[in-house]
């Protein structure tokens, strides 16, 4: 029944079996997520050519919005509402951040607001898939259903409270966008791109699983809690912190492989280049936020002690990324690219939000990736109509004279790419705002200074294509007039710009969020005693029924240090 | 320190945030307007702006001289989590370039019509309204802020789609150097914020007069701070090696838009170095004043010999602007009274004076389309009453006695003669060189014998002379009698001059009020050595 999978592990100082508690409430949007995805395709196999891209559509959309729900009476909790938030019965839950899945699973507020974001964005890039689809007359369920999937793994990232939880979510999550991305049948650089980014994607996978088991070596758990307290109640010497160290930045390899932080970045700009537009939307959205989520959890929560040693890495990372991609993408006549290049530059961003390592730098993550999920989406969005038929114009020279030819189109172009320039009264001047905030905060203001360098470089290129679109009579590359903005598009486009000013304009809700929403260490289930779990003991598949199988942890011998 | 001291005197209607929503709530009606009607659309635009011109001038006339302190003050939440708060006032300084602000709109969009997409140009116009008003009226560091950067984008479009010539290369590069100038002082206005309530242990604040009364910057931080906020300012003013854009920008754009691009939108950048500069930062500009005050002197007379030399008109009235700020920003870093008082005359008049020169040279191009003076000859005789207006905002603005542009530069000269006389001196040189280089056009321009194409150069239409009525209204009202103007700035600037006296010990202002020229005069110039 429930969607995280769980692996079992042979006790080596007892013979008992023990199950963890599962929260189940706290699963639901995961559940609602997984079932999605395989109920689709289990009735597009079973229905055949009876159904549609209007059915996957909407089917989509429902499931996306239907977990949307069911996660915010995770929220309620979290918060500690009292009011009844759909089932959710204040009385007999208590408040705050949890852990579930024998402290596998966080359901903090960081994790929540992620997932209540991944569900939203599902929705908006299926409405361009069918877009996309409608007007290039396919019929596929597997975008749909490979979308849901692949969010599924998504949310398990948000909410990893162990390594491996966290690899099986970045696994699930990067399986599903490697077929996305090699979907376009007719054009063969969607199947290279595909190729192009499982292997290196692999590469990266085998480092980060090679980071945690480094990290395991070193700190015998890979339990983010036992991580934690064992390295607040060790101080690690020789070896061991040599073993930690390399694991961690194993681990920052492959998280920035999967942001697209420079040097890791070499897959992106030919992956979103060659994937179809309406995929891409989708990686620049949902796959950024879950790695940064999980670099939030891995880094800043789990290893937060070790800050001295990899923020200067992050830093690295940053001004690498900020620098880079704004240079790199200035010479690009290729919108596709153009835009991966500026993606690059927005990560450099966001890794000055997981760089402050501290509750302002997470704040700025959050903002910066609400933000960014939106104003990408919408992005791409306006990319695949513009590409028309066969997904194919990406030239520069495609957007000449467009303000003449599709005003609209234009309009809501310039918009978004105004808010990524990060003009004020946009969604995108607040996302750089808290990015300032949190390099500031830290006493790395020079960071802050590169960052907004780097900005104003980038913002050369979004006036490139302005220029192009309102400042240039139209060629003949350019779409003919009445142009045709499919219906769901559209309604996605709306959506995109709407919360862009939306959030331009007033920023009091978005932030009032964010502040709610730290990530935080959750130790198991208060039910479990105030003792950890033992490090071996963790996790095993098991319904609700084997729950009763639970011993008291504290009376098992711990390898771990510390005790809270 | 009285100067925060926000009297919230004055009318019950909530003026200033009038002002401000006025032009944002024109610009969304013209969008809602379908294109294609564009006189709807002028009729909307003209009727705002007329508005707001009315609106500031209730204001003037409202305005109480006798209180140093921001009037009309109204606050209001905007961001709790950031403290960010919505406040609005006027005070001395900021009161007339509202006032110039309200009256110079109207004017252009009267003067000028564009080519093409009407919709488009109305919309951005309007919008450009409300950045101006923000700015000056922003009493909050983070709002003023976002209003700095509310006229990057409309002026941007106004000269990449309705210009001439070059515009998208003018265009991209003052989208360019504005926004590198506030990437560096937004960070500072963070790096100020959390500083600030760090001191404070009350968490972040934006709030300009708690930031300024707190003190509790070090003098390394104060004076790092300070130069990520004249990076921002000096690109806009611009002084002088960050002016390239200006020029450009100036000549490539619709005439609409260059009247307020000089006459409204540099004065963002000499209001920001009062008002943000030399009020927050009062320690660090005395150390920074002579390196100031002294590109303000390159600035004045780089900018003439340039002028001297171009061949476009339009080009060397927007080097004639470079020299003109100059002398604000001279006056400015003088750091006295007749200094500051000058500066802001200066501003205005500049305002005033170029703004009726580019809208003259808008009329020149729609008659002849080129501003090649070498095109251009025997205008007098063809078109009396245009080569006499002219000559009349001309020597406006070369600065001679009985008209506006005299009062701002000779109060800037005193000013800075008191606080480093040689400097002064060299400025002087400055309004000689004004004179030659716009005789020098005008004899080229208007004497002689007008040639074959220059022959059916039509005089001036009544049409367009009365958007210029006000304008020389002002020039002769300023020009003669400019004491109900200068006793409406002298209360801010007085307390401002005393808060930097207060802040920045042994610091003592090289004015006359304290009868002893002398001694503030050598002070001032062993610092001048000293920071240099």
């Amino acid at each position: 029944m429930t969607a995280v999978s769980m692996f079992a592990q042979t006790p080596l100082l007892t013979e008992q079996i023990v199950a963890p508690v599962v929260s189940w409430p706290a699963m639901i949007p995961l559940a609602v997520m997984a079932l999605g995805g395989l109920l689709l395709l289990t009735f597009a196999s079973l229905l055949g050519r009876r159904v549609g891209t209007p059915f996957f559509t909407w089917w989509t959309v429902m499931t996306g919005l239907i977990a949307f729900a069911t996660a915010i009476p995770l929220w309620a909790q979290v918060q500690g509402w009292d009011r009844r938030v759909l089932w959710w019965n204040p009385e007999n839950t208590p408040a705050g951040a949890f852990s579930t899945v024998g402290g596998a699973f966080g359901v903090d507020g960081f994790s929540v607001l992620l997932t209540m974001l991944i569900c939203l964005a599902v929705p908006v890039c299926a409405l361009v898939m069918a877009g996309t689809s409608e007007r290039d007359g396919e019929r596929h369920v597997e975008g749909p259903a490979l979308m849901i999937l692949s969010a599924t793994g998504a949310i398990v990232m948000a909410g990893a409270n162990d390594l491996i939880v966290l690899f099986l979510g970045l696994e699930v999550l990067s399986l599903a966008v490697y077929v996305l991305a090699a979907m376009n049948l007719r054009r063969v650089q969607s199947q290279e791109a595909g190729l192009k980014y499982f292997v290196l994607g692999a590469f990266s996978s085998a480092f980060f699983l090679y980071g945690i088991a480094l990290v395991y070596g070193g700190t015998g758990s890979t339990s983010l809690v036992n991580i934690t307290n064992f390295l607040a109640g060790n101080l690690l010497l020789g070896s061991s912190s040599v073993l930690v160290l390399l694991g961690v930045a194993l681990m920052v390899a492959g998280l920035a492989f999967k942001v697209a932080a420079v040097p890791f970045h070499s897959w992106s700009p030919d992956v979103y280049d060659g994937a179809p537009t309406s995929s891409v939307a989708f990686m620049a959205s949902v796959v950024k936020v879950a790695a940064f989520a999980g670099m939030v959890r891995v880094l800043v929560v789990g290893f937060g002690t070790f800050a001295a040693d990899w923020r200067p890495v992050l830093q690295i990372l940053a001004v690498l990324s900020l620098v880079g991609g704004a240079l790199v993408a200035l010479v690009q006549t290729n919108v596709k690219r153009l835009l991966a290049y500026s993606s690059i530059s927005h990560a450099g961003f966001i890794l000055l939000g997981v760089e402050a390592a501290n509750e302002t730098g997470n704040r700025a993550v959050l903002v910066y990736l609400v933000v960014y999920t939106f104003l990408v989406i919408g992005s791409f969005a306006v990319v695949s109509i513009v590409g028309r038929s066969g997904d194919a114009m990406h030239s520069l020279d495609s957007y000449r004279g467009l303000g003449r030819v599709a005003p609209a189109l234009a309009g809501t172009f310039t918009i978004l790419l105004l808010a990524q320039a990060g003009v004020p009264f946009t969604s995108g001047f607040y996302a750089k705002f808290y990015a300032v905030i949190a390099a500031v905060d830290t006493q790395s203001a020079w960071l802050a200074v590169v960052a907004m360098l780097s900005a104003v470089i980038a913002a050369y290129l979004y006036l490139r294509l302005v220029v192009a679109m309102w400042f240039v009579a139209p060629g003949e590359q350019t779409p003919k007039p009445g142009i045709r903005i499919p219906a769901t598009t559209g309604v996605a486009l709306v959506l995109c710009v709407a919360v862009t000013l939306f959030i331009g304009i007033t920023p009091g809700p978005l932030t009032s969020v964010v502040d709610e929403a730290p990530p935080a260490v959750v130790q198991p289930p208060a039910a479990q005693g105030s003792e950890l779990p033992a490090d071996l003991l963790n996790l095993l598949d098991g319904g609700a029924g084997q729950e009763s199988l639970t011993t008291d942890p504290g009376s098992l011998p711990s390898t771990s240090g510390g005790n809270p | 320190m009285m100067y925060g001291v926000l009297a919230a005197q004055g009318l019950s209607f909530p003026i200033l945030p009038a002002l401000v929503f006025l032009p944002i709530i024109g610009a969304l009606v013209i969008a809602t307007i379908p294109a294609g009607r564009a006189e709807l659309h002028r009729l909307v635009a003209i009727a705002t702006a007329v508005l707001l011109g009315a609106l500031s001038v209730w204001m003037l006339v409202a305005f109480d001289p006798s209180v140093a302190g921001q009037q009309f003050v109204s606050s209001t939440t905007w961001v709790e989590s950031l403290d960010i708060k919505f406040v609005l006032g006027v005070d001395g300084i900021s009161l007339f370039l509202v006032v110039l602000t309200g009256i110079l709109f109207p004017i252009a969009l009267f003067a000028a019509k564009p080519e093409h997409s009407e919709k488009g140009y109305y919309f951005w116009l309007t919008l450009l309204g409300a950045g101006c008003m923000g700015v000056f009226l922003a009493g909050d560091l983070f709002l003023f802020f976002l209003a700095f950067e509310l006229t990057l984008v409309p002026l941007y479009f106004l000269i990449g789609k309705w210009g001439h010539g070059r515009r998208v290369y003018a265009a991209n590069k003052f989208f360019l150097f504005t926004m590198a100038g506030s990437a560096l002082m937004l960070v500072c206005i963070v790096a100020l914020a959390v500083l600030d309530g760090a001191g404070e242990g009350g968490g972040i604040t934006f709030d300009l007069v708690r930031i300024a009364e707190g003190g509790v910057l070090s003098e390394t931080a104060q004076r790092v701070l300070f130069l990520g906020f004249v990076a921002a300012f000096a690109v806009k003013v611009p002084v002088f090696p960050f002016h390239t854009w200006l020029p450009d920008a100036h000549t490539e754009a619709p005439t609409a838009g260059s009247v307020d691009l000089a006459g409204v939108l540099l004065k963002l950048g000499t209001y920001g170095f009062i008002r943000y500069g030399l009020y927050l930062f009062p320690e660090a500009s005395v150390w920074a004043a002579p390196a100031l005050i002294s590109l303000g002197l390159i600035g004045i007379i780089y900018g003439a010999v340039v002028a001297a030399m171009q061949r476009n008109l339009k080009r060397l009235v927007a080097y004639s602007s470079v020299s003109h700020m100059g002398f604000a920003v001279m006056g400015i870093f003088a750091l006295n009274i007749e200094g500051l008082e000058g500066s802001i005359m200066q501003m205005i008049n500049h305002g005033i004076i170029t703004g009726a020169l580019f809208i003259l040279l808008g009329y020149l191009y729609k008659r002849r389309h080129t501003y090649e003076i070498s095109e251009l000859s025997g205008l007098q005789k063809v078109a009396p009453v245009f080569a006499g207006l002219f000559t009349l905002f001309m020597l406006a603005s070369i600065g001679v006695p009985g008209l506006a542009g005299f009062v701002g530069e000779f109060l800037v000269l005193l000013g800075t003669f008191l606080a480093h006389r040689w400097w002064a001196v060299v400025a002087a040189v400055g309004v000689i060189l004004a004179a030659l280089y716009m005789l020098w056009a005008y004899q080229r321009v208007f004497h002689g014998e007008p040639s074959e194409a220059n022959r059916s150069f039509k005089d001036i239409k009544l049409a367009e002379f009365l958007p210029l009525v006000p304008l020389i209204g002002l020039v002769f009202f300023i020009g003669l009698y400019p004491k109900p103007i200068l006793e409406r700035i002298e209360p801010s600037v007085q307390l401002l001059v005393e808060h930097i006296e207060q802040q920045v010990p042994g610091f003592e202002s090289p004015g006359t009020q304290d009868g002893s020229e002398l001694q503030p005069v050598a002070a001032g110039e062993s610092r001048g050595e000293g920071g240099e």
